[in-house]
């Protein structure tokens, strides 16, 4: 019998848990009670799909990007469209999800996190949208480098708060949001972006996500014979990727989770947890992080605010453990270069975290068969990496 | 009520205790055990001595800064549990918890860490970050060891409450308010309710910390509990002297103010 994750005490093998301050156990009970409660209701989750179709736009198109798959002369290559999803990220997928759990539970107050800001543009969407009032930490370096994004955040009503600690970027965002949900619990919903933090985060945003999964299965069934011999997915706390690698993790498919190697994970700047990270707790859970040998966690870097995070989630540290998923990592460049390709090849400017997906994927493509079939999850447009892009390619014109 | 033996024997009294919290290497070594000596003459009866950490998640900005002064100084779990022994030394006779987050702890792995608190005279410990649910392995090697595993309960623990008062240990650390450290919100007439009903099940003596930072609030919690911990305030009144601290010329004068500030406080 397949053993089901995660375990009643929020564990994946030996990762998860929930390492918080005892005055976030009760509302974690609390979320718990609830989120069970809502899946457990045809109501709820109808609604759910409800407001993905008619308002987010799914399902999203699986596109056979044929131009890049005759360039690399290898395998079949496939692209999940989460890039057309409202908003532009598979972020929206789960904030509509908690989004409609904290409306279910009378909060009517949103806190957020965000790295790239398109968590904080999905949960300023949906708080717009439900009449939640909404609050979005954001480090200072992610407010330079993601500018857009900020703009959106603000006109939907949202408001930014800025974090100056450590390098200013994602996991000093997330510290401020959980210090900020330990005082204010009582009405405040905390709505994390991926699936990291204490349980049943990691459950919820997976289950919130799986949708990408479930439908590229079905889509690909429609074009192909059988399912895809390969799935990449770009992996900071690692959302997008559980929520396409789930619905495949009992099928024979290969899944490859594509890390930020940054300026290479022989130097110092790399966001490659799990390639060079260790096991340690962070934001809640048990998991693989970079740190030093004495147990402080490091600063990681990547050109891709939304993969520079030092943690993972714990189910991705338990199928990274019990091999069930490979995992490489992908520098600045490679990830850049291959975002150039797809834009030139496909007229698609994707996320500069999903192009690290696609760098792994182009680079095993070409030594593929032309019968072998590859899906990566595209999960997230370039919109909000212009800066981003024209500063890495300046010089080149 | 007591039926344990608190810290090895070694703490004189169960009431009115004063518990304060610095942090190691802030903003040196050589301070931190200068400081400890000033808090027990100024009537300290357990010492906090904090661990630095790079994302210490309960706590607020004062604390936050402590830990970055240290840290920049290169202060390590290990080396703050190595200060124990000098402190001894130079006279420090109260016991020492030691508080830490767990990444540190896990790290270093948990049995060499109580070996090392064991091996140099630490008394207990603390880790914000362990809730009761998983705590199981360390309070196993803490009473292997001897070292008391101190619990925390906050004003929403509610049915919770029974449970982790049952097996307390040293002292029960009761959170003044939901949030993180470094508050100076009012103490809510709430929080007398809370330590009364804490009290019911609390094997050993109750403390109350997070936001004491003046005399009204210690006399205050005085009235209802056991002890008091002040933290952040106490850091702010090392912040308040931190160059003169690290001036060998100017440290003795900075240290005398700094008792007679803690002497104000809790008075
Ligand atoms: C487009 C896009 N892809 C991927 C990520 C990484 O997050 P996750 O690993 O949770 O999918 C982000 C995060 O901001 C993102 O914006």
């Amino acid at each position: 019998m397949v053993q089901v994750y995660p375990d009643q005490k929020g564990r994946y093998g030996d990762f998860g848990g929930k390492y918080v301050p005892e005055t976030l156990m009760a509302p974690l009970q609390e979320l718990e009670e609830a989120l069970d409660e809502a899946m457990a209701d045809k109501d709820f989750i109808a609604e759910y799909h409800h407001v993905l179709e008619k308002y987010a736009g799914r399902p999203t198109a699986l596109t056979h990007a044929d131009k890049i798959t005759d360039l690399l002369g290898g395998a079949k290559i496939y692209l999940k469209r989460e890039d057309l999803l409202h908003t532009g990220a598979h972020k929206l997928n789960n904030a509509i999800g908690q989004a409609l759990l904290a409306k279910r539970m009378g909060k009517s107050k949103i806190i957020a996190e965000t790295g790239a800001g398109q968590h904080g543009v999905a949960s300023a969407t949906v708080a717009a949208k439900f009449g939640l009032e909404c609050k979005v930490f954001m480090g200072e370096e992610d407010i330079r480098r993601q500018e857009p994004n900020v703009f959106r955040m603000k006109m939907l009503g949202a408001e930014v708060i800025p974090v100056s600690s450590g390098r200013g970027t994602l996991k000093d965002a997330t510290n401020e949001a959980i210090r900020y949900w330990v005082a204010n619990c009582e009405d405040h919903f905390y709505l994390i972006g991926s699936v990291v933090g204490p349980h049943p985060y990691p459950r919820m945003v997976r289950d919130f996500q799986r949708i990408i999964g479930d439908e590229s299965k079905r889509q690909f069934l429609e074009g192909e014979p059988t399912l895809p011999d390969y799935i990449y997915a770009c992996v900071g706390g690692g959302s997008n990727a559980i929520g396409m690698f789930h619905p495949f993790l009992e099928d024979d498919v290969e899944l490859i989770g594509v890390e930020a190697a940054g300026k290479g994970v022989d130097t110092e700047e790399h966001a490659a947890t799990l390639t060079k990270g260790d096991r340690g707790v962070i934001h809640g859970s048990l998991t693989f992080l970079l740190q030093d040998e004495h147990g402080q966690i490091t600063e990681p870097y990547s050109i891709s605010a939304g993969l520079d995070y030092p943690g993972i989630g714990p189910e991705h540290a338990y199928l990274f453990d019990s091999k069930q998923v490979r995992y490489e990592a992908v520098t600045d460049e490679e990830a850049m270069d291959a975002l150039k390709l797809l834009t030139e090849t496909e007229g698609i400017i994707p996320a500069v975290e999903s192009a690290h997906a696609l760098a792994q994927a182009f680079k095993e493509a070409k030594d593929l068969p032309r019968d072998k079939t590859i899906l990566i999850n595209l999960s997230g447009r370039g919109d909000k990496d212009l800066a981003t892009i024209m500063n890495h390619f300046k010089g080149e014109e | 009520m007591l039926t344990q033996t608190l810290f090895q024997g070694k703490l004189s009294k169960t009431e009115d205790l004063f518990i304060p919290f610095i942090e190691a290497g802030d903003p040196s070594p050589e301070v931190t055990i200068e400081l400890a000596l000033k808090l027990q003459e100024a009537g300290a009866d357990i010492l906090e001595l904090g661990i630095p950490y790079s994302d210490p998640l309960a706590d607020g900005p004062t604390i936050q800064r402590a830990a970055k002064r240290a840290l920049d100084n290169g202060m390590s779990l290990k080396q703050a549990i190595e200060l124990i022994p000098t402190m001894r030394e130079k006279g420090l006779t109260i016991p020492v918890v030691v508080f830490t987050y767990y990444n540190p702890v896990l790290r270093i792995g948990e049995e060499t860490f109580f070996e090392l608190l064991e091996e140099h005279g630490a008394e207990g410990v603390l880790i914000p970050d362990l809730p009761y649910e998983e705590s199981e392995s360390v309070r196993e090697l803490a009473l292997k060891h001897e070292i008391e595993y101190i619990s925390l309960v906050a004003p929403n623990s509610e049915a919770r409450i029974q449970k982790i008062a049952s097996e307390a240990r040293g002292f029960l650390y009761c959170v003044s308010t939901l949030g993180v450290t470094g508050g100076e919100n009012q103490l809510s007439s709430e929080v007398t309710h809370f330590i009364e009903k804490v009290k019911k099940h609390s094997p050993v003596p109750v403390a109350v910390g997070f936001g004491i930072s003046t005399n009204d609030d210690v006399r205050m919690i005085r009235e209802h509990a056991d002890g008091v911990i002040i933290g952040s305030k106490i850091i702010r009144l090392v912040e308040a002297e931190v160059e003169n601290l690290k001036d060998e010329h100017k440290r003795e004068a900075a240290l005398d103010r700094f008792y007679n500030n803690v002497r104000e406080l809790v008075e």
